[in-house]
């Protein structure tokens, strides 16, 4: 960790701590089209600090090897830094660490779950995993926010299996409509899968009572946790979700490497989704027996200096502590929000300022295409994220087919929303659609 | 001129907002029953939803109209519209000869300077090709222009 990276941390964050901070990112000191880069993009892939890529890079120049097999020394070093990345991380979360499985990223986790379910579906597999059975009469409840990695893989499993998929729609500010939610969930519900934190609307949903109502009805409760484990204090305990999972990419970390949470009992009942070497005990050229979680769904060699990379991000986090992450994310997207509503011809998606949401803020442009829009910003330094944000059924829901996201991370000042803000009141007048002539 | 100025030309922001051609109505879009001259071709662009739906005529050699039906940003807008506008009345050797120089001016990263003499207003669009993220958008209406034409030969 770098020494600017020691922090006050019983005060919240600030304009100034965040400018120290800012000395472990170098890539925000890069220039784009000869203006100082604003990076708002966090929401899709968010910047890496120093600590995290000289964690890596010590692994490979230290004790790059092959984990959980070879016994030579430096495989036994790999297999510790390995195994130790999986206690910060689980601990991240409020995890043990045999309930951590290390995956791709969320889209690959959900998958996982997804699959196995599937898997536990066709053919007897075990009487434990007969829980995780889907069949024709059988419910999979999403909500209407989802984002397609969360919706098509329902979708899928409810193809293969004979059950039926279901959503819980939002309200036009884009809350969930708990009433329906209620009237949807049912004894038929097998399975309920929900956003924490919507990456449009920026919508905080109620995870501990939503989850609480779907094992009121005894569903299996997932937690796609995206947008909420790089951003909030997460305890998957508290929330008493069944299975949760996360990017690394998105909380400081490489790609390639990301979180998959489950209940251990779950964990170890549920049915492998990838097989191969490294998740068996015996093999027979008939059959074979699965090693316990997390191995059980760890199949192949492991993204091991990236699980390594992400306990450095982890670290990094909770040094700099997740309550004032998610404070002064909080302020950003207020800021954010109060802003876009004061520019004329913005609508912006989502709650209205002053209520709760993440730190972000996706805005429709009247008369302007937000693929322009983001083309505008960029001329500018400014990185956003323009289109449907993996979120197609939202943005129809909301009357669009596209729309600019702002998104934040404790490395934004005050000033980056406020270049940002400043820039987007250019555009309708850039694009002569304010009534000036262009 | 800016490269973000090079990619917004005025005339760009205008045809955008004009939309040439741009009056395929709903009940055609299915684009079931075309007799032998008429093609039709959808196009989507999955990164940012820009969608296209458009209709070529011919007699004999000669394309004799063109209508078309969607919505995305000003630059697949505006291509559409001076497609529209330049495609009408020309042959499909001339259709042909224009649409692989106008490719090629496209996927050039801005090395090869637009020919106004072959592209006409096409040639607007050129600054497009700097800009690698939005050349499917310029190239958008094209790609279903060569699909609809190709059904009817």
């Amino acid at each position: 960790m770098t020494e600017s990276a020691t922090h006050n941390t019983h005060l919240p964050l600030s304009d100034a701590e965040v400018l120290r901070i800012r000395n472990d990112f170098p890539i925000l000191e890069t220039e784009v089209n000869g203006r100082p880069l604003v990076y708002l993009d966090s929401g899709a892939t968010s910047q890496n600090p120093l600590s995290v890529m000289e964690a890596e890079q010590e692994y490979y120049e230290q004790r790059n090897s092959a984990v959980h097999r070879g016994a030579h020394t430096l495989a036994v070093e790999a297999t510790d830094a390995f195994e130790d990345a999986r206690e910060v991380v689980a601990a991240f979360i409020g995890a043990q660490s045999n309930e951590l499985v290390w995956i791709q990223n969320a889209t690959a986790g959900l998958n996982l779950i997804a699959y196995a379910f599937g898997n536990a579906s066709v053919g007897k597999v075990s009487e434990a995993a007969e829980r995780f059975a889907l069949t024709a009469g059988d419910e999979v409840l999403v909500t209407e926010m989802e984002h397609h990695a969360n919706l098509i893989p329902w979708q899928e499993l409810c193809r293969r299996t004979g059950a039926t998929l279901r959503f819980i729609p939002i309200h036009d500010d884009g809350t969930l409509d708990m009433a329906a939610a209620a009237t949807l969930l049912n004894e038929n519900t097998k399975v309920l899968s929900f956003t924490h934190v919507s990456n449009v609307t920026g919508v905080i949903n109620p995870a501990a009572e939503l989850t609480a109502m779907g094992h009121g009805v005894g569903a299996l409760v997932v937690l796609d946790a995206c947008q909420s484990a790089p951003h909030l204090p997460l305890d998957v305990k508290a929330l008493d979700v069944d299975f949760a999972v996360f990017s690394g990419h998105k909380m400081l970390a490489p790609t390639g490497i990301g979180g998959l949470y489950g209940r251990a009992e779950l964990l170890d009942a549920m049915p492998p989704f990838l097989t191969g070497g490294s998740m068996i005990t015996k093999v027979t050229m008939e059959e074979a027996e699965y090693l316990p979680a997390p191995q059980r769904f760890e199949a192949g060699t492991q993204p091991i200096s990236q699980a390594v990379a992400l306990a450095a991000a982890a670290n990094y986090l909770t040094e700099t502590g997740m309550d004032r992450v998610h404070a002064w994310e909080e302020f950003l997207g207020q800021r954010l929000v109060r802003g876009l509503e004061a520019i004329e011809g913005i609508r912006v998606l989502g709650p209205a300022s002053g209520a709760p949401r993440a730190g972000l803020a996706a805005f429709e442009v009247a008369g302007v295409h937000a693929h322009d829009v983001g083309q505008y910003l960029d001329a500018a330094g400014i990185a956003v994220r323009v289109g449907h944000h993996c979120a197609q059924p939202l943005h129809r829901r909301l009357g669009l087919n596209s729309s600019t996201r702002a998104s934040t991370y404790l490395y934004n000042t005050s000033a980056d929303v406020d270049a940002f803000l400043a820039s987007v009141a250019e555009v309708r007048g850039y694009f002569g659609v304010d009534g000036t002539p262009a | 001129m800016s490269s973000l100025d090079s990619l917004y030309q005025q005339i760009i922001l205008e045809e955008s907002k004009a939309r040439r051609g741009g009056d395929l109505p709903n009940d055609l879009l299915a684009g079931n029953d075309l007799p032998e001259n008429v093609g039709q071709c959808h196009q989507l662009n999955p990164v940012c939803g820009d969608e296209i739906t458009l209709r070529i005529e011919t007699e004999g050699d000669q394309v004799s109209g063109i209508h078309w039906a969607g919505d995305g940003c000003s630059i697949s807008m505006a291509s559409a519209s001076i497609l529209s506008d330049m495609v009408v009345g020309l042959n499909r050797a001339e259709v042909d000869a224009l649409m692989s120089n106008f490719r090629e001016v496209m996927r050039s990263r801005g090395k090869i300077q637009a020919d106004e003499e072959i592209l006409g207003d096409a040639a607007a669009l050129s600054g497009v090709s700097k800009f690698p993220a939005r050349v499917k958008c310029a190239m958008l209406a094209w790609v279903a222009a060569e699909d609809a034409l190709n059904q009817t030969r």
